[in-house]
């Protein structure tokens, strides 16, 4: 086991160069034992990359990878103690679901009466017992799945790694197999590294994000620090839907402290920037973003209460997106789109012009230049 | 044969057009079976027959005395020895031939797909101009080296030959067909433990079964088919089947016994049509495969 | 890939070390070695032949003579007409195999019923070697017991064909045994190009007015370019090397009437005892085939590359 101080698996300084072309730019990491580390980003992003070299199935070029304190980066991946589930699940055609499941103790000369209790127990975990004898063509999308973990699990690895594993399945399935695979998380305790471009999958299961961009970190965190402070405002954009408002404006200052003005189409609005975001770094006349997810922006009855710091502005709606669960509000502000998110219930239609209650203590600032957060 | 997975439903013809898109695919169909026909009812009937200008019609005297002929007694350069011989000859040469040129083809497209290094792209390169080359300008120093091998006019010489110049096509095939297999099955398996022949043996090849008949049949037609490396590298005792039926037909003095000679060309082309009819599809793809290289 | 290129070391070295690394190259060396010998190692050698004065055996090749090989072969007369003879035969085998081909894919495109049998017979020839495909036309071309002697058995005494035993006409009979072997297969090659085109391409141009005329000629024949491509280079690569058939048919003659360069080269090298000469026209029937694969060849690789 390793000790509490030091981290379960890290990565430093890791490069990954085809030719000329760099991959990865230089990968700093850490991972708790037992976490869940979601790696997410736009595709081409690098993250499958990342997660291949994690797994030894791609030499790095620069850098180190160690779990447990011992460098890796050498091992074969049969040695690395992983077990990996591949987008395409990679289940081998010409076998059963119960050869596939013992295919790596095969290899590594498990003697068969142990390889087939250890196949009951885990098909006995992921319902597939019934399935045991069938060949990976007779399988449903989401049963292929189940096996594919099935294979994972059976090895007991130190560490999981997946590879978009719920990609190819249908909306419905996805979520099913998501609330699956964080309850095995919950009870096996293991140590899980999780490829997705899909946020919302990257938000219900990590205990870690870290969000990749052009084979470089943006940003590393909790769920609800990459969602609420995003380190900036390419994060900001990437992750949560609808995505968080991007807005222009300027600051000001007054005698209660900073404010923000923002140009319309006729005239211009003076918002109060309460002090959860009007750090000491702002000063007059600066341009600003600010950003502002679709929950913050209601009708003026279904702001937040609690919220000091809540300011209206009025828009002329263009378009109502009824989502069942709430309403999107799309309107334009400042010269760009801004999308609102109200009740179910409230009454707004196309063209009439209505207020839009801002929480701000929700909204952060980034600053247009170097897009980082302020 | 060659699967046809969507017609062009867009097309509508009536009826008259039908009718003469028919008769035109007949008589097409015609044309192309006209000359085995002509060998077939040409080998059953007696020489006379033919000979009087009957070269079309069926046997009035049905016979299979030339089919004995050709196969037992029939004079090939001096010996009166039929053609038996040199079918076993081109049997033993294409058995060894085929086999060495399908597990290395095998073996080399799985390298140059799951193990790529640098320059792969250019040791195919390589492989594939190898299956066009005429094999006029390997003759004459082949000859050398056979020689200097000590495998002149032997059928092991033939067998080398036929391996090496059928490389190309064979890595050409299994390349292909492994490119388009699953590269996640071969990580999969690395991180199972397996190692560069476990994953072969137990992942793509039980999976390679269609790519290898496809394969085998190409090789198979090639090498039994084959004449120039026959004529230039093998003597009495090793002449392959091609290279006895042309001895048969054109250099036999005196009478010309033509229901012989059609005898002996449906022997020469009985093993490769029977693979043809018996897996035609197969044989198709692998023409195809040779031919755009996809 | 399993394993990308690299400038670093890779992972799968652990303890198992050099060999384990080197496996996959070592497993393909045998292959690429054989190749490399009895491929390109044979071209130099035949080129540097075709600058010696060699006469029976390689081993007797002891002077250098620059191009007077190449020079003695264009002026010999049977070399210049090998050329000609392929000059006839190559254009008007490749037109008539793509015509044939073609129009026989577009018909058997039409949903015909009984496709599951035809196609098979307008293959089969292509199964068959040369040598058998020569003899049977031989015959069959032959004016004492063929074509010729049969019409004339049904009564019409005047008929005359004697193609294969005329000097002017013997290389037109090649061409007809040569298409008949391979037109089957450039349909099958057209027939996989039709299949591949986008059914909904063609209903698309069918709602805009187009007739069956105009699909074919506006859309689906343009459509076909890299199978007419493909159709060319196998073609020119297949007339260019032809050889077993002209020997079972004709043996080049009559006379010199059949004769082309494959045959030049084999008699040459093995009948006329001038290697020099013979490896020269080796070489140029190499030049010939090369500057019709290699670009072929270059842009598919390419492609495969992108995609």
């Amino acid at each position: 086991m390793s000790s509490p101080q030091t981290a379960f698996m890290q990565i430093s300084g890791l490069r990954k160069r085809f030719g000329t072309l760099e991959i990865l730019k230089g990968i700093d990491l850490e991972l708790e034992q037992g976490g869940f580390l979601v790696l997410v980003g736009p595709s081409g992003c690098g993250k499958s990359t990342l997660l291949n070299t994690i797994a030894g199935l791609e030499p790095i070029s620069d850098g180190t990878i160690s779990v447990e304190g011992r460098e890796i980066n050498d091992l074969h991946p049969s040695k690395r103690d992983i077990a990996m589930v591949f987008q395409s699940y990679a289940l081998y055609p010409n076998m059963t679901v119960a050869g596939n499941i013992a295919f790596g103790m095969e290899m590594r000369g498990v003697p068969k009466p142990e390889r087939d209790k250890a196949i009951e127990s885990v098909a006995k975990t992921l319902q597939i017992s019934h399935l045991l004898d069938r060949k990976p063509s007779q399988l449903s999308g989401g049963q292929r799945q189940r096996v594919a973990m099935g294979r994972a699990l059976v090895r007991d690895p130190k560490l999981f790694l997946f590879d978009e594993p719920l990609s190819n399945l249908d909306a419905k399935l996805r979520v099913d197999m998501r609330i699956e695979i964080k309850r095995l998380h919950a009870t096996t305790g293991k140590t899980i590294i999780y490829v997705t471009h899909d946020q919302i999958e990257a938000m219900t299961l990590a205990t870690k994000i870290a969000v990749l961009k052009d084979g470089e970190l943006q940003q590393v965190g909790t769920p609800a620090e990459i969602y609420n402070r995003p380190a900036n405002i390419f994060v900001a954009d990437f992750m949560g839907s609808p995505s968080m408002n991007l807005l222009a404006g300027k600051v000001a200052t007054t005698a209660d402290g900073f404010v923000l003005d923002m140009a319309l189409k006729d005239g211009s609005v003076r918002l109060k920037l309460p002090s959860s975001i009007a750090s000491s770094a702002l000063a007059a006349g600066q341009d600003v973003i600010l950003g502002i997810r679709p929950e913050a922006i209601t009708d003026r009855d279904g702001a937040d209460r609690n919220s000091k710091s809540v300011e209206t502005v009025h828009g002329r709606v263009e378009l109502v997106e009824p989502a069942g669960s709430d309403t999107f509000v799309i309107t334009h502000l400042a010269g760009k789109e801004v999308t609102a998110r109200m009740r179910a219930d409230a009454v707004v239609k196309p063209g009439e012009t209505v207020p839009f209650a801002f929480n701000l203590e929700k909204a952060v600032l980034f600053d247009p230049a170097s897009q980082k957060r302020l | 044969m060659s699967a046809a997975p969507s017609q062009n439903v867009a097309i509508r013809t009536g009826r008259v057009t039908r009718a003469v898109i028919y008769t035109l695919l007949i008589l097409a169909a015609a044309y192309y079976l006209l000359p085995f026909y002509i060998m077939l009812v040409n080998s059953l009937k007696p020489l006379a027959e033919i000979q009087q200008g009957r070269m079309m019609a069926l046997p009035l005297e049905w016979t299979l005395d030339p089919w004995r002929s050709a196969w037992s007694t029939a004079q090939i350069g001096v010996s009166p020895t039929g053609l038996r011989p040199y079918f076993m000859n081109s049997f033993l040469m294409v058995v060894p031939a085929v086999v060495i040129s399908t597990a290395l083809g095998a073996l080399n497209g799985y390298v140059l797909t799951k193990w790529r290094f640098r320059g792969d792209g250019y040791v195919f390169g390589l492989m594939l101009f190898a299956c066009f080359i005429p094999f006029q300008i390997a003759v004459i120093p082949m000859a050398a080296v056979l020689g200097w091998l000590g495998l002149s006019g032997t059928i092991a010489g033939l067998v080398l030959v036929h391996a090496v110049y059928g490389l190309g096509f064979t890595t050409l095939f299994f390349r292909n067909f492994y490119a388009a297999f699953p590269t996640e099955l071969v990580r999969s398996a690395m991180v199972d433990g397996a190692g560069f022949f476990r994953i072969f043996t137990r992942i793509l090849l039980p999976l390679s079964t269609p790519i290898i008949i496809v394969t085998v049949i190409w090789q198979f037609t090639n090498v039994w088919n084959d004449f120039l490396f026959g004529a230039s590298f093998s003597d009495f005792d090793s002449f392959p089947m091609t290279v006895a039926l042309n001895n048969l037909v054109n250099s036999s003095t005196g009478v010309k016994e033509y229901n012989v000679h059609f005898a002996g060309a449906i022997l020469a082309a009985l093993p490769t049509l029977i693979v043809y009819i018996v897996s035609g599809r197969y044989f198709v793809r692998g023409l195809m495969a040779g031919a755009v290289k996809g | 890939m399993a394993a990308a290129p690299s400038p670093t070391r890779r992972p799968a070295t652990d303890h198992v070390g050099w060999l384990q690394d080197n496996l996959p190259k070592l497993v393909l060396a045998p292959s690429f070695a054989a190749i490399l010998v009895c491929v390109y190692g044979f071209i130099l050698f035949t080129l540097w032949l075709s600058f010696t004065n060699a006469k029976l055996l390689p081993t007797d090749f002891d002077r250098y003579v620059g191009l007077a090989n190449y020079v003695a072969l264009f002026e010999h007369r049977n070399w210049r007409i090998s050329l000609t003879n392929l000059a006839i035969f190559a254009p008007l085998y490749m037109i008539l195999c793509t015509i044939i081909g073609l129009g026989l894919a577009i018909l058997l495109d039409q949903k015909i019923r009984i496709e599951g049998v035809l196609r098979p017979i307008y293959l089969y020839p292509m199964a068959l070697s040369f040598i058998v495909t020569g003899v049977a036309w031989k015959w069959f071309l032959d004016p004492g017991i063929g074509l010729e002697a049969v019409v004339r058995s049904w009564g019409w005494e005047a008929f005359e064909f004697r193609w294969i035993k005329n000097n002017d006409m013997a290389i037109y009979t090649i061409v007809i045994a040569a298409v008949w072997q391979s037109s089957g297969f450039v349909m099958a090659m057209f027939l996989a190009g039709l299949r591949g085109i986008d059914n909904e391409i063609l209903k698309a141009a069918q709602i805009d007015g187009a007739s069956n005329w105009h699909l074919y000629t506006r859309i689906i024949i343009p459509l076909m370019r890299p199978a007419f491509l493909s159709a060319f280079v196998v073609l020119a690569h297949l007339a260019i090397k032809t050889y077993d058939l002209v020997i079972a048919m004709t043996g080049g003659g009559p006379g010199r009437a059949t004769y082309i360069p494959a045959i030049a080269m084999y008699d040459f090298t093995f009948t006329r005892q001038s290697m020099g000469i013979g490896a020269s026209s080796a070489i140029i029937m190499l030049c010939m085939i090369a500057a019709v694969i290699v670009p072929y060849l270059y842009s598919e690789l390419r492609q495969g590359r992108q995609q």
